[in-house]
């Protein structure tokens, strides 16, 4: 399997110099990188299926429950209106917050573990 | 998603008197397509190496690219055929742009900056990561250059429609030099300028779109006072069809084959973005995985805003037009914001109305330009990277050779586009872009998210879940109503249709998740360890990126 994966060809795309599959394994087992990946894994995961389920929630209310959707809320201002302004909202919400989380605890970690790793190799 | 609605072609009636403003808009079209040659050419003369070709040099700023993306993202018929599609049906038009909206937020949480740390030039860079190089990278070609095809095949047939609509042109004679015109540019600002010149060629577009569409809403709001409930009353009852024109059901709600059909375009569309390549390649262009995630962040800005002004473009077109007017110049409605631009202006006869249909017809151009370039660098990069390069040359290919081969690819695929598109202008274009979509969420958004984050996943897993939601996404489509059966079919007279939804994300989606997870499941061969962890560490922290 190893024999037909091919290193990337040399040229003037320079990359830094690359560590070993051996110190990838050992960082992937450290509990430094583990402790990175939950990190990451629970923000992002859990926030995809709320958004998803979220999307979802508004797809069916549209088909299912026309009804309640063209509930007029003030003047020509329906539920549906609401509904969908609410799903702008909260995309425009998810970017923000994953952004901080992702700036204040995965970039100084994933950092860390990246330049140690360029230095030793 | 561009083209949806782009092209119903049997109606052939001109935009109200758009050839009496033909010199002007001709004039506008020229000034567009100079400025673009000379920034291509200015890109070109910086395009030396491989990275400049495929990725622009990777110097652009978040900023910058997510512009670019979002000139990617936003194709005609986004603009044209929402805001149409809302003049036509009301709120069910509105329901596109949020589909298309959220769909960004699986591109942020999960791929963008895993894909920008641990790929080089294309989506199969990190598909093939951790398997088998050749069969993978041949699947993974497969599908960006089948999902690029049909993107670029709607938007040809849609340039070709549409443009001819603005400009009155409607011999076939024509319409074929059109789609002739707009596939040379493509070839021209693709080999030429590479990424580097795509890439800006994107950023002056969005400036356009964006600019185009902040005057249009501001005219039609300052007409109503800035009073969005005013607006929605006149539009609905100028439409006829009262309150209901302000909720959900006017297209999808008929039967219930109709509303299981709205759930699967749902799911196409959140699912599909995070897997279109011409989308992916573009996290390439800068330098981090930090810059990705800005660039998805402006994206979402620049492209949340432009989909809420078509709230007010689409709403607007319904309130001052007749509702007959605006089906009479293009049944799918695709000149309802055009129509509206001249309205707004001061109607038919006035120079502001000409002025203003003059600007928005050259955005519309500039728009489809732009994103079949995107496209055809797309579909040309794999060809090279994935297919030539590491398929057929097995890796022996330098450098040189490689970016020789993209170009001649270029080439050929634009000359396929001109041919196809050319032939497809009578064709109803939906089918193929939400083809295009649910190809992109069955095939190529499993195994990016398996590779990524599932250590179990093998060479066989990838391999299932490619070609499996490629194929059932291809066929479903060819046994629609998209196809064949129905008056609005590609093929009126035939009639073989079974599968009773026109887009078959409902069942193509889920199916290649399976297969991915049964192929690895079953794979006699165990995952690569030491690939996998190279993969997962490298996505998550950027060591040794490109």
């Amino acid at each position: 399997m190893a024999t037909d994966a091919l290193p990337p060809p040399g040229g003037t795309d320079t990359s830094p110099a690359q560590p070993t599959t051996e110190s990838f394994v050992e960082v992937q087992e450290s509990a430094e990188f583990g402790e990175l990946r939950r990190t990451y894994r629970s923000f992002a995961f859990p926030l995809t299926v709320a958004f998803i389920a979220w999307y979802l929630l508004y797809v069916l209310l549209s088909n299912y429950a026309g009804g309640f959707m063209g509930t007029k809320l003030f003047g020509n201002i329906n539920v549906a209106l609401v509904f969908g302004l609410a799903q702008f909202a909260t995309t425009f919400l998810i970017a923000w917050l994953y952004s901080r989380h992702a700036a204040a605890k995965l970039d100084p970690k994933a950092a860390a573990i990246k330049s140690r790793m360029e230095a030793d190799a | 998603m561009s083209a949806a609605y782009a092209a119903y072609p049997t109606v052939q009636l001109a935009a109200d008197g758009a050839s009496e403003h033909r010199p002007l808009i001709i004039t506008l079209f020229a000034c567009f397509v100079v400025a673009t040659l000379v920034i291509t050419v200015w890109a070109g003369r910086q395009t030396k190496n491989a990275a400049d070709f495929y990725a622009g040099g990777r110097q652009f700023t978040g900023f910058q690219n997510g512009l670019a993306v979002s000139g990617d993202y936003m194709s005609a018929a986004s603009f044209l055929g929402i805001a149409g599609a809302i003049a036509l049906f009301g709120y069910d038009g509105f329901l596109y742009s949020i589909g298309f909206l959220v769909a960004w937020l699986v591109a942020l949480l999960l791929v963008a900056e895993p894909l920008r740390n641990s790929g080089r030039y294309t989506m199969g860079d990190v598909l093939a990561y951790r398997m088998r190089q050749r069969p993978v990278r041949t699947a993974a070609g497969t599908s960006t250059i089948v999902v690029s095809i049909f993107y670029l095949l709607a938007q040809m047939a849609g340039a070709g429609v549409l443009v001819s609509l603005l400009l009155g042109i409607t011999s076939d004679a024509g319409k074929v030099a059109i789609v002739g015109l707009v596939g040379v540019l493509m070839i021209v600002y693709v080999t030429i300028g590479g990424m580097k010149g795509t890439t800006w060629v994107q950023m002056v577009k969005a400036v356009l779109l964006i600019a185009g569409t902040l005057l249009i809403t501001f005219l039609i709001l300052l007409k109503f006072n800035f009073n969005l409930s005013d607006l929605l009353g006149t539009a609905a009852s100028n439409s006829g069809k009262g309150s209901a024109f302000l909720e959900p059901g006017l297209k999808y709600g008929a039967t219930s084959t109709s509303k299981l059909d709205f759930i699967s375009l749902g799911i196409a569309l959140v699912l599909g973005t995070a897997g279109l390549p011409h989308i992916l390649i573009r996290f390439y262009t800068v330098p981090t995985a930090k810059a990705a995630r800005k660039s998805v962040n402006w994206a979402i800005g620049i492209i949340g805003s432009f989909y809420l002004m078509t709230i007010v473009l689409g709403f607007g077109a319904a309130a001052l037009l007749k509702p007959g007017d605006i089906i009479a110049s293009n049944k799918a409605g695709n000149t309802a914001a055009p129509l509206a631009a001249l309205e707004i202006g001061g109607g038919s006869g006035s120079t502001g109305g000409a002025i203003l249909l003059a600007v928005i017809s050259a955005v519309a151009f500039a728009t489809i330009l732009a994103v079949v370039a995107g496209l055809t660098l797309a579909s040309s990069s794999s060809f090279a990277h994935d297919i030539y390069a590491n398929v057929i040359r097995k890796g022996t290919a330098t450098e040189k050779e490689e970016v020789r081969a993209a170009r001649w690819a270029t080439v050929a695929i634009g000359v396929v586009s001109i041919g196809l598109g050319a032939m497809a202008r009578d064709l109803n274009v939906a089918g193929l872009v939400a083809l295009a979509f649910a190809v992109a969420a069955s095939a190529n958004l499993p195994t990016i998210l398996y590779s990524l984050f599932w250590k179990r996943f093998t060479t066989q897993g990838a391999l299932w879940s490619i070609y499996g939601g490629l194929t059932s996404a291809v066929v479903l489509v060819l046994f629609s109503p998209v196809v064949s059966g129905k008056p609005t079919s590609m093929f009126k007279e035939a009639d073989f249709y079974w599968f009773p939804l026109e887009n078959p994300g409902i069942v193509s989606i889920p199916l290649g998740f399976l297969l991915g997870w049964l192929g690895s499941l079953l794979s006699k061969e165990e995952p690569d360890k030491g690939k996998y962890a190279e993969l997962e560490v490298k996505s998550l922290t950027g060591t040794g990126a490109h």
